[in-house]
């Protein structure tokens, strides 16, 4: 086995024992980016040079006998709507096609901190709006699965950069689904923490109410440890919340007094037959390592996706108002004598792709006047209903398990020209980001076609602890992690 | 009930400064109609007495110190604008007039 196929947890044992390099690993890393991301297309930056240097740094501090944090010398890829320090950030978009951050998002200050090696800037949906990676200016990203299927979006360059080997964790945000359903469908396990849990200083805002960051990773053990890296207050983010960080050291407590929600409403038409098999079967295992199952039920979940798309692209509206070629970005190379409102209008015509615009175009319809009570308030009151379920819901239960996704991966090209289908596809992760609650999505099984089928478990807000137990029960008794992409692939 | 025409279309583009093709604008036109058809749903259910949710995480106004602390500097600032004049951003004439 290759280093760059290891978790980071037991990359650690190596680095600890001595047996490996931050560097050796590193250079394992990037080569199997030089050998394969030219058909997979996870990053769209790399640093390299970045990487060696800090490799060095800290098998230096370890050798000096130095305390080395948990995830010291680990590689990681970061999402590039992450804002990173002089390295270029481009949220996929040829309007920051050439814009370099002056200042570290926090959650990069946080893993600098913990001694990580960050490996380079990974493909999404422009602005993170999408659910295939297909809208990048850069161009999609391939699932290591299957070449010719979307990784899932908007953080599919951070999934399949873990899934293909080539980074040992990654960071994602996910404001809909953009960590968990392209976690499910490369077969890596992502989370998405409590809204408030992670800073999102620096992250290039979408929707300010829903984006959180999170981690992709290979197995839950790293999920914690990443996870504990990356939460906690920061000044610089009012709605971030200081909470303890110690889920790693909490995984291995016992499920067997744990009541599990299973949601009648997640089990419904459109689920794919072989996801909803692989789900039940999942629920069984956790059956069988003694949690009681307890049926929920979440009433207004066929109404998530309307309240969502309302609430995401009228607070995208706003937040990418401030993209008008005038302080940062892409600017409309000015023909002479062009006002500056028409320098605005070229520049975003120019700089935004087509499902940004569309966003920006709805959000802005249901913000204008005359429409606001009718769109944008009601989905706010809507989404205190969807919220008031989960309440009702985790009065009767400690955590509830559902699909991630009701299909697998699809087909490239497949769904791009209907709006309206993609945004179907979040049906099962978009409850999650209105109620502000953390969920997690992991491996549960492959279909026929051997493309991976995720299984996400959600949680009280705050009580990460709980789904990352129940995940890591689960996982240690199914043990999905052993199956790969590789062989079925390039 | 909601029906976008290509006016309102235009009258949104507008609004947000974005400029479209004919033939965006037609598909713009559809596809906002199919988006919104399916968003009117929400009209299924009574929210009369329900309150709504601004934000999911319970904060009053926060405040910080009144302090100095350090920030970018005029030249990082400028940095990444895409024309500058000294220490200003330069942005094309705002007044119409002569020189």
């Amino acid at each position: 086995m290759e280093l760059n196929e290891l978790t980071a947890h037991e990359i650690r044992n190596l680095l600890e024992s001595g047996k490996t390099s931050s560097e050796e690993v590193t250079r394992a890393v990037f080569a199997k980016i030089d050998r394969e991301d030219g058909q997979i297309g996870a990053y769209i930056t790399l640093c390299k040079e970045w990487a060696f240097d800090r490799a060095k740094t800290v098998d230096r501090k370890r050798k000096d006998g130095q305390a080395m944090p948990p995830l010291a010398g680990i590689p990681i890829a970061i999402k590039d709507n992450i804002c990173t320090r002089d390295i270029r950030t481009t949220c996929s978009s040829k309007i920051l096609e050439n814009f370099f951050p002056p200042y570290q998002a926090t959650v990069v200050e946080k893993i600098l901190a913990s001694d990580m090696v960050p490996i380079g800037k990974t493909n999404m949906d422009e602005f993170a709006m999408g659910s295939s990676t297909e809208t990048s200016f850069f161009g999609v990203t391939h699932n290591p699965w299957n070449l010719e299927m979307i990784p899932g979006g908007s953080s599919g360059g951070s999934a399949a950069s873990v899934a293909n080997d080539e980074a040992i964790v990654s960071l994602g945000s996910d404001t809909g689904g953009s960590i968990r359903q392209p976690a499910g469908m490369c077969g890596v396990v992502g989370l998405k923490p409590t809204y408030g849990k992670v800073s999102r200083f620096g992250l290039i805002a979408f929707a300010s109410s829903l984006d959180q960051i999170g981690p992709l990773t290979g197995d839950v053990e790293d999920s914690a440890l990443l996870l504990d890296a990356i939460c906690g207050h920061d000044a610089r983010d009012s709605t971030s919340v200081d909470v303890p960080a110690n889920h790693a050291k909490a995984l291995s407590g016992s499920i067997s007094k744990n009541i599990i929600g299973i949601p009648d409403e997640y089990f419904v038409g459109g689920l794919e037959t072989e996801v909803e098999t692989a789900v039940r079967e999942a629920i069984k295992v956790l059956e069988g390592l003694g949690a009681k199952l307890q049926r929920v039920s979440l009433p207004h979940t066929d109404y998530a996706i309307a309240t969502y798309y309302i609430i995401a692209t009228a607070e995208a509206s706003s937040n990418l108002a401030r993209y008008d070629g005038v302080k940062y970005g892409y600017r409309h190379k000015a023909e002479k004598g062009l006002s500056l409102s028409e320098m605005y209008g070229k520049t975003r015509s120019e700089g935004f792709g087509v499902e940004v615009k569309r966003r920006i175009g709805l959000g802005t319809y249901t913000l204008s006047a005359g429409y606001y009570d009718a769109y944008y308030l009601k989905a706010q009151r809507v989404r205190t209903l969807i919220r008031n379920d989960f309440e009702k819901a985790f009065g009767k239960c400690d955590c509830i398990i559902a699909p991630t996704s009701p299909t697998a991966a699809f087909r490239i090209g497949e769904k791009i020209d209907n709006p309206l289908q993609m945004y179907l596809s979040d049906i099962f992760t978009i409850p999650a980001n209105l109620a502000g609650i953390p969920a997690i999505s992991i491996p549960c099984g492959l279909t026929r076609d051997g493309l991976p089928i995720g299984l996400q478990i959600m949680g009280k807000a705050f009580d990460e602890t709980t789904i990352l137990q129940t995940a890591y029960a689960y996982e240690q008794a199914a043990d999905w992690r052993t199956i790969t992409p590789d062989g079925n692939k390039l | 009930m909601t029906k976008i025409t290509p006016d309102v279309v235009d009258h949104v583009t507008k609004l947000c400064r974005i400029h479209l093709t004919n033939e965006e604008r037609k598909k713009f036109t559809e596809q906002l109609n199919q988006i919104l058809t399916y968003m009117d749903k929400l009209n299924e259910l009574n929210t009369e007495n329900v309150e709504p949710t601004s934000h999911v995480v319970p904060l009053e106004n926060v405040l910080r110190k009144d302090a100095l602390s350090p920030s970018l500097g005029s030249e990082k600032a400028l940095a990444n604008a895409p024309d500058k004049h000294g220490e200003y951003f330069k942005v094309p004439r705002i007044i119409n007039g002569t020189e």
